[in-house]
């Protein structure tokens, strides 16, 4: 009994400790945006740019794809009953651009982008790295975190526009062998609902993902302790509360820009 | 560099009980002592890495409990620390890491100048022909030198060496002692140097300090050390297995 509250406060301890740092980390990482301009070594912002949006092609694609078949088949048997199969286009497209394009890849990019960034991190704190930048007066937030936040800032968007496109593909095909509707037909329905709003609540929710990401992986990483078990559990660690966020905040966006009126 | 009565626990385990050390400018102070008596944590409370619980660590005259962030900055930026297990960035080369300091020092110092001063660091520790493999590409002992070549870059007042010998073959460990000793004489550096290798010990020592439990049990010269009749120091330097040090605590 005493042992589980306590557990439970140790827990309830941590995990604020935990959140108070990604967030610090957030705050001190945008203050040194400027230096991000000034310097003269962006390999590792390019290199990380590469790692987010290029290296991650070939799952976003077989994702997409099959997210996109999935909600044409669908939506198409429910409207197939009421004989509307001709508004799977919109259907696709609403729900890629707002919701599952955003989320997919925020899945993606969490599994494999953030957790190699809490691996990366901790593995250069438990090897005394971390250490030695600071030794050097070189700042971690702006050396390290910065440009893994930007990278995942900026690319997350870039790969959910992509993975929209690719699975709304994946869709149209869908409908066209399972439920026989013409292409032509599905991008002139998508097109006429598919509004300004969604897309760009879309491409909001992608850069919110992006950078809390980077920043769960990071502090994540840069809090890691004791070797290579440290290492571990950070990045287990990185990939559970990315994907409690994202859901959580993925909500939220929606309830704010759908449900209130503005 | 002075450390008074420096107290210092991780949770439970205290790892230093009121270390007193003052080290003299331009002096080499070898700190020798088992492994985990906290020589490590020692120097890092030098350069503001760890935080004493108890004591007072003073720097070129600035308190480092109390220093700004401007002085902080000031301190490591003349200093050097060579870490136990090198700590090079593994995505950048040999070269870059070395370049690191200076790029982020100096950002106005033109490019060849850069590679001018990397190359000749490299050349003094033997590793120029290396400078373009990635830190994952080479052994243990370059790792050790270049990182040595990346502490010493900005030519810094202080520099601090945990195990600078350690994993090195006796031929190259040599060249390091001579090493620390020509960057003594050349820009008159003060160095604490941290080993358990008694034979570079001797070879680079103004003073040595032995860490024991948590205190400076003995400081001196190679001669007073070596004729210190304190049987830990006895057994210590000559790697006995009997007497006062026992296998555990
Ligand atoms: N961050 C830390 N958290 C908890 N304990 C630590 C930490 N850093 C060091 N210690 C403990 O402090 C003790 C001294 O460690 P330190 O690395 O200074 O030893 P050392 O004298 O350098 O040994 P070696 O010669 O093997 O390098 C060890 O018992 C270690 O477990
Ligand atoms: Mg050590």
């Amino acid at each position: 009994m005493f042992s589980g509250i306590h557990r439970l406060g140790a827990f309830l301890i941590e995990s604020t400790h935990g959140a108070g740092y990604g967030i610090w980390l957030l705050l001190h990482t945008l203050m040194q945006v400027p230096a991000i301009v000034r310097t003269k070594s962006r390999k590792d912002l390019y290199r990380q740019m590469f790692i987010c949006g290029i290296q991650t092609i070939p799952v976003t694609v077989v994702v997409s794809i099959f997210t996109g078949m999935i909600l044409a088949l669908n939506g198409g048997l429910s409207l197939e009953q009421i004989g509307q199969e001709g508004l799977i286009g919109r259907i696709v497209a609403v729900s890629m651009a707002r919701e599952m394009g955003p989320f997919m890849t925020a899945l993606i990019l969490a599994a494999s982008v953030g957790s190699a960034m809490a691996a990366e991190l901790g593995t250069m704190k438990v090897s005394e790295e971390i250490d030695a930048l600071e030794v050097m007066s070189i700042d971690p937030g702006r050396f390290l975190v910065l440009p893994r936040v930007l990278s995942m800032a900026v690319m997350t968007p870039v790969v959910t526009i992509y993975i929209v496109l690719v699975g709304t593909l994946g869709g149209a095909a869908s409908a066209y062998f399972q439920y026989d509707i013409s292409f032509e037909r599905f991008r002139t329905d998508a097109l006429e609902y598919l509004t300004l709003k969604d897309i760009y609540t879309g491409i909001l929710k992608a850069f919110i993902f992006g950078t809390v990401i980077s920043i769960v992986g990071c502090s994540e990483g840069l809090r890691a302790r004791g070797g290579a078990i440290g290492v571990g559990s950070a990045t287990r660690q990185s990939v559970v509360i990315s994907y409690l966020l994202i859901i959580v905040l993925g909500y939220y966006v929606t309830f704010t820009f759908y449900y209130i009126e503005w | 560099m002075e450390l008074t009565g420096v107290h210092k626990s991780f949770g439970p385990h205290a790892v230093l009980r009121g270390v007193d050390l003052a080290v003299r400018r331009r002096e080499t102070l070898v700190i020798i002592g088992r492994s985990g008596t906290g020589k490590s944590v020692a120097l890092r409370h030098v350069v503001g890495l760890e935080r004493p619980n108890r004591g007072e660590v003073r720097v070129f005259g600035h308190d480092i409990q109390k220093a700004s962030r401007r002085q902080i900055h000031e301190i490591r930026s003349r200093t050097g620390f060579l870490f136990q297990s090198g700590a090079l960035l593994n995505w950048m080369t040999i070269e870059e890491n070395v370049a690191l300091p200076l790029l982020e020092h100096n950002r106005r110092m033109p490019p060849d100048e850069v590679e001018d001063r990397v190359l000749a660091k490299l050349k003094l520790v033997g590793m120029e022909s290396a400078r373009r493999k990635l830190p994952a590409q080479i052994s243990g002992g370059m790792k050790k030198r270049a990182a040595l070549a990346r502490a010493t870059v900005l030519d810094p007042d202080l520099v601090l060496y945990d195990e600078p010998t350690s994993g090195l073959d006796p031929v190259i460990a040599s060249t390091i002692n001579e090493l620390i000793n020509r960057t003594r004489e050349a820009l008159g550096t003060t160095q604490i140097v941290v080993t358990h290798d008694m034979e570079s010990a001797y070879s680079i020592a103004d003073r040595i300090a032995m860490l024991c439990e948590g205190r400076i049990i003995c400081l001196g010269t190679p001669q007073e050390i070596r004729s210190s009749d304190n049987p830990i120091v006895q057994q210590f330097i000559q790697g006995k297995t009997s007497g006062p040090l026992a296998l555990e605590s």
